[in-house]
């Protein structure tokens, strides 16, 4: 089976992501080869274990981000009869295009796949899972942090191939993040607070929380709705992102299924939670029955001393 | 002067639990029916820029026959022409077949301007927008969180690595939408009697063939039961679990 990665690039390196593309791809008795947009990544993945060879895409469309353009650039040079990226926001953007230039199916944000080819994805934000055969060629996008990663040791060939596409998009004015917070998307670790913390001034608490372990902060629905300083792009649930991290802390938050919807995947799920009858507990594998007020200190406290 | 198209999906209302039986979702089972949240904002945003330029909108819905209620509620906003695609042969359609639909009743109407949502609120996929763009050989702008559409030259703001972006981009144009900051507006007496009258066209399309076979629906996994402890005393006894036993910290 020919299968062709996108790789997932990050700050002119790989994101951890495409090691985990690169383990599917390995997983359906693959050598992939993988494409790195604007040649960002091109060494690193030389040495992913089990990728066939890499090729480094460089063309002035990658200067700036134009989906139609890096999908035309990198479709240009990818064969494959399967094209595998990640379910991040410019991966969906860029292979649902490349899937339409084919005139193929795409089906994104798997989480389970096998040879036939069987794929497996949530439906309705994880309120249920939805099992899919695919006659033929086709594109798939696959959720981080669920196949576990190839191994580095890997000694592929690098090609560098000069190739761009039409960008039809100009950036008029680009400004700079407010702060330096990590986003909820890319968190290994993301503590999130509720309408329970009170009053969004209370947030601080978790921010604080967060800088020791290196977490991001999330908030509910419920929050965000309630106070206007909670930003959306924090957001988790099925109207905002959908996370899935190492570990979830949900402070004050009762678990309305919208929000499940967003986080219950995460590897390890900790609900702090003065109402023992929360929603939350029962996706909690460390539930504490607490005030977020008497809580929070001494887990800051805790997570201090591992620091 | 050319159009503007908005594209909405009906979906389960977002509060609704989804049950499974004999393999597939009990959409029997779903009282409540809603525009999807994200479509919603596109939605709001192309209405503000109709009230701008004058151009008028159509509203397209790919559904059943159930689904004439997104496009009635939008009627009720003042958006102006109503189209359904539908054929009562289709069931289940793949994504290439549902942006082969789209983009064939697209073709056939004047809109520089194509709005809708970045995904849809149940299958969750995200590949209709820049998937019809591609097909109708237009750039796309995808998960637009801010737009200000009140000038001769709307700009859209959309998230970068390094912050945000605003783009003022050459029409035509395909634009989807994240939830913005906007508040969604609510339908009037008069939008409401209004929107009882409206027409709405259905239409069939060309969809090719399936590449993509539902095998089956199923629960979520189960978590097994997690602990659960009393009052903030237990905190350290947590984070030593999350250390030992998870690993994660």
């Amino acid at each position: 089976m020919d299968i062709t990665i996108i790789a997932e690039t990050r700050g002119g390196g790989l994101h951890p992501v495409t090691a985990q593309l690169v383990g599917a791809a390995s997983s359906l008795g693959a050598s992939p080869t993988v494409v790195c947009p604007g040649g960002a990544g091109g060494e690193e993945a030389c040495g992913i274990a089990g990728v066939g060879k890499v090729l480094a895409v460089t063309g002035d469309c990658f200067a700036t981000y134009d989906g139609g353009a890096w999908a035309e650039a990198l479709d240009a040079v990818a064969g494959g009869d399967i094209v595998i990226g990640a379910a991040t926001t410019s991966g969906r953007d860029i292979c649902s295009r490349i899937a339409a230039r084919r005139g193929v199916s795409i089906i994104q944000d798997v989480t389970a796949l096998s040879p036939g080819l069987n794929v497996t994805h949530p439906i309705y934000s994880g309120k249920a899972m939805q099992d899919l055969t695919v006659s033929g060629n086709c594109v798939l996008t696959l959720r981080a942090n669920t196949f576990p990663p190839a191994p580095s040791g890997g000694s592929a060939q690098l090609s560098t191939v000069q190739q761009s596409g039409d960008v039809r998009l100009a950036v008029a004015e680009a400004f700079a993040r407010a702060s330096e917070r990590l986003d909820v998307a890319d968190a290994d670790i993301i503590i999130s607070g509720g309408r329970g913390m009170g009053h969004p001034d209370n947030f601080s608490h978790l921010y604080e929380v967060a800088d020791v372990i290196g977490a991001a902060v999330g908030a509910s629905r419920a929050a965000v709705d309630t106070w206007e300083e909670i930003s959306h792009s924090m957001q988790v649930g099925q109207t905002g992102k959908t996370v899935n991290p190492s570990l979830y802390i949900a402070v004050g938050i009762s678990g309305a299924i919208q929000h499940l919807a967003g986080m219950r995947t995460s590897k390890y799920i900790v609900a702090i939670n003065k109402d023992p009858e929360a929603p939350i507990f029962k996706v909690a594998d460390y539930g504490i029955v607490s005030t977020w007020e008497e809580a929070i200190p001494v887990l800051k406290e805790e997570l201090s001393k591992l620091a | 002067m050319a159009g503007i198209a908005v594209l909405l999906k009906q979906v389960p209302d977002t509060t609704a639990r989804i049950s499974v039986s004999e393999g597939r979702v009990d959409e029997s089972a779903i009282t409540s029916w809603v525009t999807s949240p994200y479509d919603e904002y596109a939605l709001e945003v192309a209405i503000q820029h109709k009230e701008a330029s004058g151009a008028s909108i159509t509203a397209i819905t790919l559904g059943p026959p159930r689904a004439d209620k997104v496009l009635k509620d939008a009627a009720a906003l003042g958006v102006e022409n109503l189209v359904r695609v539908w054929d009562d042969s289709w069931e289940s359609l793949d994504s290439s077949q549902v942006q082969h639909a789209l983009s064939t009743v697209l073709e056939g109407i004047d809109a520089d301007w194509i709005y809708c949502g970045k995904q849809s609120a149940d299958r969750n996929q995200g590949s209709t927008g820049p998937g019809v763009a591609e097909r109708l050989g237009l750039a796309c702008i995808v998960e637009i969180s801010d737009a200000d559409v009140s000038g001769d030259s709307p700009s859209f703001t959309r998230s970068s690595s390094t912050g945000s972006e605003r783009l003022s981009p050459a029409t035509p144009i395909l634009l989807t939408f994240t939830k913005t900051e906007t508040e969604l507006r609510r339908p009037n007496v008069r939008g409401i009697m209004m929107a009882k009258k409206a027409q709405i066209e259905i239409v069939s399309a060309d969809i090719g063939d399936a590449q993509v076979q539902v095998v089956s629906h199923n629960p979520p996994a189960e978590k097994p039961e997690g602990k659960k402890f009393e009052g903030a005393d237990s905190v350290p006894e947590v984070v030593g679990l999350l250390r030992d036993e998870a690993k994660v910290i």
